[in-house]
């Protein structure tokens, strides 16, 4: 399937990532690439089969615990891992005018 | 200290209740090998020696005291840089976390502590487990023990080295599709996949969260038994951890294999395999053979669809999972000013190395609307179709053998410009994790240049002690090397 530089821009956008003109190209190359090869799975007939989406042991569905509070993170433990933060708060970039 | 490079975890036990040494004079010992030769080998993104003299001094506290050390007491151990350490560094080899300290541990790293294990470092790897070379590290590539000119594999190349290059008896790595058992083969090393949910996977930075695991690397099969046991079991911070009662494995280990029925799937014997390869791990059958297992073809057909189906799905889990890094919270954030969203891209565009970018795209694009259906769902039904090939070959056998890699370690280089090529290369491992089965790498003798060839060992869902046992009675009978 042919993939358009324009197709990577559009998936770079959903994923926030920026891309320089050079990798676009490169990447449409890429995942051209890899989803000609991909398309092998169109051979096999899945009608019928259940998608596998996590490996489940009988007996350790979803195993449920009581709702009681416990120890969590301090604040400022969790701040602290910021590259900006203040007032109790992570800082980011102003989205609202004043 | 004579023969650190060889020790193991008993004969550490031995030689600190003999009291030939200290737990600390051990970790000394522990961070000068590692430290000294890391200029050149890359094992190590970080030494935490303040962390190793402190678990190495309650040790030697508990020996004066009489009290029992625990079954890891005193033994450096090496954890791989995607696996959180509180207080310290924890950058999964990406830019994105160069400066992050981990502000808990990983349920693993608790226990091998409390285990009585000392962490000397945390080791190279592929940016955010997304490799099989090592050479995905945002920092610095890792050289392979057995030959600097070549890559020790990947992602969990330094865990790999770490061990087989003598810096540290035991370590953690992580698996999602070989990170574990294609770095053990290349570098000549124990190493294990657990099942999918055996290990808990709370602290483990996620990739690809239904295919993830941690698990041991070590030098001789019992280590690998001792350090599993240690780290298994259920955790009430991963719901998927899995509430099967962890057996004893080293107590239990047994080399009596005789009457085990082993399945040689021919389609992991077919084109592609090197053949200095296929004649190691034709020996080693043999070997097995001679042990008394009885071997028979089994079948596996849908194998040649599990490489399509694993990048559809991993890529997929690892876009979902790395929008986390967002500049915001804990990860790298651009210093170019703008909007929020210009932040964002800034931020993550700084952040994260050719591979990890190129899953990103890959992942969001068959996440996207109008192609779900046709690429994500698709992969996983027939996942479901890999998974029911393993459970009717375990319905005949105990265990199923094949290469871990269809060759031994290239040149660093060597294979970096194809993407495609590199992903290729995971097709004995990957098939494995897709069904969320148990798999082991040991040694297997050497290829024609000298480079270690591992075999692979399967079984079904918790069945590690027969493949523990396998690899115990394969190691005893006459060593790896052999």
């Amino acid at each position: 399937m042919k993939i358009t530089q324009e197709e990577v821009h559009r998936i770079a956008r959903l994923a926030n990532l920026r891309l320089t003109a050079e990798d676009t190209a490169r990447y449409a190359r890429d995942l051209e690439e890899i989803l000609d090869y991909v398309d092998q799975l169109g051979e096999l007939d899945t009608s019928g089969v259940e998608p596998m989406a996590q490996v489940l042991h009988e007996g350790n569905a979803a195993p449920l615990r009581p709702d009681d509070p416990g120890r969590s993170f301090e604040q400022a433990t969790a701040l602290r891992c910021a590259p900006l933060s203040g007032a109790g708060h992570f800082k980011v970039p102003r989205v609202i005018e004043r | 200290m004579q023969n650190y490079r060889k020790l193991t975890i008993e004969s550490v036990r031995q030689g600190l209740l003999e009291g030939r040494f200290s737990a600390r004079e051990l970790a000394q010992e522990a961070l000068r090998t590692c430290e000294a030769g890391n200029g050149d080998s890359g094992v190590f993104l970080s030494f935490t020696p303040g962390r190793a003299l402190a678990a190495a001094d309650r040790v030697d506290a508990r020996i004066a005291a009489g009290r029992d050390i625990g079954p890891l007491g005193g033994v450096p151990l090496a954890v791989k840089d995607v696996i959180m350490t509180e207080g310290e560094r924890t950058t999964c080899a990406s830019r994105a976390l160069e400066n992050f300290v981990a502000p808990y541990s990983a349920t693993a790293v608790q226990r091998v502590e409390e285990a009585g294990a000392v962490i000397v470092g945390k080791t190279n790897c592929d940016e955010f487990a997304m490799g099989s070379s090592n050479e995905n590290s945002a920092f610095f590539p890792v050289r392979n023990p057995a030959d600097p000119e070549r890559v020790p594999g990947g992602s969990s190349g330094g865990s790999a080295a770490a061990v087989a290059g003598g810096c540290t008896p035991i370590s953690l790595g992580s698996d999602t599709g070989g990170s574990i058992r294609q770095p053990a083969s290349f570098c000549g090393a124990v190493g294990i996949m657990p099942t999918y949910g055996r290990v808990s996977r709370y602290g483990l930075v996620a990739f690809a969260s239904s295919l993830d695991h941690i698990g041991p690397f070590s030098r001789t099969v019992r280590d690998s038994a001792a350090l599993l046991g240690t780290i298994a079991g259920a955790d009430p911070f991963d719901s998927t951890a899995a509430n099967a009662s962890v057996p004893d494995y080293a107590a239990d280990l047994s080399a009596d294999v005789a009457g085990l029925k082993i399945g040689i799937p021919p389609e992991y014997f077919a084109d592609g395999l090197d053949p200095a390869v296929g004649e190691r791990i034709e020996a080693g059958i043999g070997r097995l053979e001679r042990l008394g297992c009885r071997t028979r073809k089994i079948s596996l057909p849908h194998t040649r669809y599990a490489i399509a189906s694993y990048y559809l799905i991993c890529t997929a889990e690892a876009s979902s999972n790395l929008a986390r890094y967002d500049g915001v919270r804990y990860s790298k954030r651009s210093e170019r000013s703008g909007t929020l969203s210009d932040m964002y891209r800034n931020s993550r565009a700084e952040s994260f190395g050719p591979e990890v970018t190129r899953r990103i795209i890959l992942g969001t694009y068959v996440l996207s609307a109008g192609y779900y259906d046709a690429y994500y769902r698709k992969a996983q039904e027939v996942r479901a179709l890999i998974a029911r090939d393993f459970s009717e070959a375990f319905a005949e056998v105990d265990a199923i053998i094949t290469p871990v890699s269809p060759f031994p370690a290239f040149k660093l280089g060597e294979k970096t410009s194809d993407p495609l090529q590199m992903y290729l290369s995971d097709i004995y491992t990957i098939t494995g994790s897709l069904a969320g089965i148990a798999g082991m790498s040991v040694p297997c003798g050497r290829s024609p240049e000298g480079l270690p060839i591992g075999m692979q060992i399967l079984t079904n869902h918790f069945r590690e002690q027969t493949m523990l046992n396998l690899g115990h009675a394969f190691e005893l009978d006459g060593g790896f090397e052999s």
